[in-house]
């Protein structure tokens, strides 16, 4: 689990982006921080690999602080996807896709096989693996940022941003093939994402951040679509508008069916019987 | 001190030839790279030739295109029109390329709007395309400036009284102090022309004031040498 | 046309590539002469210049000092800087060693401005968001510099060397005005006996040199930039968009 106590962020030109955070994020379960642009959440994700150091307070994985440990062996053990998936562009993919394993020391030859299986896991034709990045799709180079993430087997997987610059329909899928990987490998995700749709698709427990890291509400998506805590949360989520709030009625002519109306009396689908999977990608 | 007190207006002579000298290259590059910069700008053939015969002009050595061009002009090598000539030549390679990127730089929604408001073509390009271009053809011409007069010293080999002759004249005669004199001045003239033009700028780009320097501002001008990005070359050839 | 004919005729005449004539023959040596004063030179400066270019351009510090000393050093007149180096070492040092030194330091002082900003525009060109990622990998920074940095910028370092070595080409056809070697004694030899086909020829064959010098720089420019980068337009956008989108925060290194 991933730790942080009373975590202060200022930077240097005077701006607090985070204030006095303290949460305690759980293991082998998908955490998405959700807030707008500029509300600390990215900082508060890249204390956790130490590509930004707190200004005070600490952030701790398993009870172990990680500043006293090696920044890059740190690095290394934690797998990191941004959003312009960040590959390095003289590469192929399957080189990419080793990058971590190889600086790990580990022979060229077996990094490379073993990046070839985790092509396989995130959906990719092996096909791909001697192209290079830009030959490549964008959702195509995000599952690539996500095998390179995984090649280290790492327990953490922070994710920020990821599917921010693929259009809707792709990210629709790579929001599903995450939920899918989850089932299979079980890590520890800690999402970035500023859209809340996406959060509540992908999240075990959804932080909602104010500015300057301040949590407005934490919670299950059911918990926070049940029980907005405050104006702020309500707005966020669309709650404001009787959108988030489902009824179902049974209207003349209808002939037995079950019509699923929000709190306006908008249509939004109909009942049908049986489970709908736990998630997006979880096979029922 | 005392050699440069005593030939002061041998000094000033040189000086102003020397500035005389160096004025028309700068103007003529400037004039010459715009015309050179749209057509480098109307398709990639066109800017392929442009550039790369800029860049080979830029290839030849100081020296050896002082020789070879009385072969293509009618002049002869200590002509002091050759000198001109060639340091023209130069300030062209640099600016042409400098002119190409200023203009393509203009943002297209900007051109877009100008011509639906109603400017004629020829209107949009004096008016709106080149004022826009302006910083970016502003540092070119600094960059040519301060070459050529680096370079008009280099003439003194074939001739031409200028600041040159100080190097030449103090190495032979062994006066240390000419030869320093004459770098100062050099650097001096170069920091005085690049102030004026910089006055110009600011006059003719008002716009452009208390703009806060943006990275692409200090970027380095690119230099004839360059296929892809900016790099800065060093003192003339 | 006469001219030109001539001094070609001067040129390929097997007379003048004679071991053991007198200066300025044969053309050979002057060539060879040449070519190790900017071998020397442009190594001598590389040494300094693209270790220092690098560190500025990974670390982002000192680039107002980039900016403005490859400004100045522009404004250099090399004939002035070649003598007056030439006249302080003749002071100290022997007639014969005097040129070469004071010329040899000349030819560095004005390769160096353009290996440090080549090195240093050429590290800076490199996708941010790509060197951040790789950090996040787990890359040391001198790991990013030499797997990341370096490759990815390696078409404008070699555009830095190339620009250098012209440089050094030039100065050193101008250093035989000073009694050193090199193909510029031809034509200073020639301007002496007022030999036309001594000055053109001599003229030709820096133009030559500096040609295919060039062309195999720029051979070699496009060989880097190959494998798999992407094209400089759509590379510049992705750049100028990561530079406005996020700042990258540099609490790591």
């Amino acid at each position: 689990m991933i730790e942080f106590r009373s975590v202060t962020k200022q930077f240097p030109d005077g701006t607090t982006a985070v204030q006095d955070f303290s949460f305690v994020l759980p293991s082998h379960q998908t955490t998405v921080l959700v807030g707008s642009s500029g509300c600390g959440k990215t900082t508060i994700l890249r204390m956790i690999n130490r590509m930004v150091e707190p200004t005070s307070g600490q952030v701790l994985i398993d009870d172990v602080d990680v500043a006293g440990q090696d920044k890059v062996k740190l690095r290394r053990s934690i797998g990191y996807v941004l959003q312009a998936a960040g590959l390095l562009p003289h590469r192929k993919v399957v080189d990419n896709v080793a990058t971590v394993p190889m600086l790990n020391g580990v022979a060229k030859a077996e990094a490379r096989a073993a990046a070839l299986e985790l092509l396989d896991l995130v959906g990719l034709d092996r096909s791909l693996a001697e192209r290079y990045p830009r030959q490549l799709s964008g959702g195509q180079q995000q599952r690539v940022g996500v095998a390179r993430a995984l090649a280290s087997d790492p327990n953490i997987l922070l994710m920020d941003e990821p599917f921010g610059a693929v259009d809707p329909i792709v990210r629709a899928d790579l929001q599903v093939e995450l939920n899918r990987l989850q089932r299979e490998l079980g890590k520890t995700i800690i999402f970035v994402t500023h859209d809340i749709e996406e959060a509540f698709t992908l999240a075990d427990q959804v932080i909602i951040f104010k500015k300057g890291g301040v949590i407005a509400q934490a919670g299950t998506p059911a918990q926070i679509l049940a029980d907005p805590a405050d104006d702020f949360v309500a707005s966020f989520i669309g709650a404001d508008k009787g959108r988030r709030d489902l009824f179902l009625q049974q209207r003349e002519g209808d002939r037995g069916l079950t019509l699923v109306v929000d709190g306006d009396g908008r249509p939004v689908g109909v009942l049908e019987p049986g489970n709908a999977p736990s998630r997006p990608g979880a096979t029922a | 001190m005392s050699w440069t007190l005593s030939n002061l207006d041998r000094i000033g002579e040189l000086t102003l030839n020397h500035v005389r000298l160096s004025i028309i290259p700068i103007i003529a590059s400037f004039v010459l790279s715009i015309p050179l910069g749209w057509l480098a700008n109307r398709n990639a053939v066109l800017r392929s030739i442009v550039i790369t015969g800029g860049s080979l002009l830029f290839t030849i050595p100081s020296l050896p295109l002082f020789v070879i061009l009385p072969l293509i002009i009618p002049t002869r090598v200590l002509d002091e029109t050759n000198l001109v000539v060639a340091l023209s030549i130069y300030g062209v390679a640099i600016m042409a390329r400098s002119a190409a990127d200023a203009l393509a730089s203009v943002a297209a929604p900007t051109l877009d709007a100008s011509t639906a408001i109603g400017f004629s073509p020829a209107a949009r390009f004096f008016r709106v395309e080149l004022p826009l271009a302006g910083p970016v053809l502003l540092a070119g011409i600094r960059v040519v400036s301060v070459s050529t007069i680096a370079l008009v010293s280099v003439g003194v080999i074939i001739g031409s009284a200028n600041l040159g002759y100080l190097f030449q004249n103090g190495k032979q005669r062994g006066i240390l102090e000419e030869v320093v004199v004459g770098i100062l001045i050099s650097l001096i003239l170069a920091l005085v022309f690049d102030l004026i033009i910089v006055g110009i700028g600011r006059l003719a780009l008002p716009w452009n004031r208390d703009k806060p320097l943006r990275r692409r501002a200090l970027a380095p001008t690119p230099l004839p040498h360059d296929s892809e990005a900016p790099v800065l070359t060093g003192a003339s050839r | 046309m006469n001219l030109l004919l001539g001094a070609l005729a001067w040129l390929v005449d097997p007379a003048h590539w004679v071991r053991g004539s007198q200066s300025p023959l044969p053309i050979q040596d002057r060539l060879l002469e040449h070519l190790a004063y900017t071998a020397i030179a442009v190594v001598i400066a590389g040494l300094i210049a693209l270790p220092l270019g690098c560190h500025i351009g990974h670390t982002g510090k000192g680039r107002q000092f980039v900016i403005g000393f490859t400004g100045a050093m522009r404004a250099l007149p090399t004939l002035g800087l070649l003598f007056f180096l030439l006249m302080v070492f003749g002071y100290f040092l022997s007639f014969d060693t005097a040129p070469l030194v004071g010329a040899t330091i000349a030819f560095v002082i004005l390769a160096i401005p353009s290996m440090l900003a080549g090195a240093y525009s050429g590290l800076e060109s490199v996708d941010r968001q790509t060197i951040d990622a790789a950090r996040a990998n787990g890359m040391t920074e001198w790991q990013i510099l030499t797997q990341v940095e370096v490759p990815l910028g390696l078409p404008l370092i070699v555009g830095g060397i190339r620009a250098a070595v012209l440089q050094v080409i030039a100065t050193v056809t101008i250093a035989s005005y000073a009694g050193l070697g090199g193909l510029g004694r031809i034509i200073t030899s020639g301007i002496g006996l007022n030999d036309y086909d001594l000055i053109l020829g001599g003229a030709l064959l820096v133009t030559a040199l500096a040609l295919v010098v060039d062309g195999l720089f720029a051979l070699a420019q496009r060989a880097t930039a190959t494998r798999g980068l992407t094209d400089s337009k759509a590379a510049r956008h992705r750049t100028a968009a990561s530079r406005s989108s996020r700042p990258p925060t540099r609490e790591n290194a």
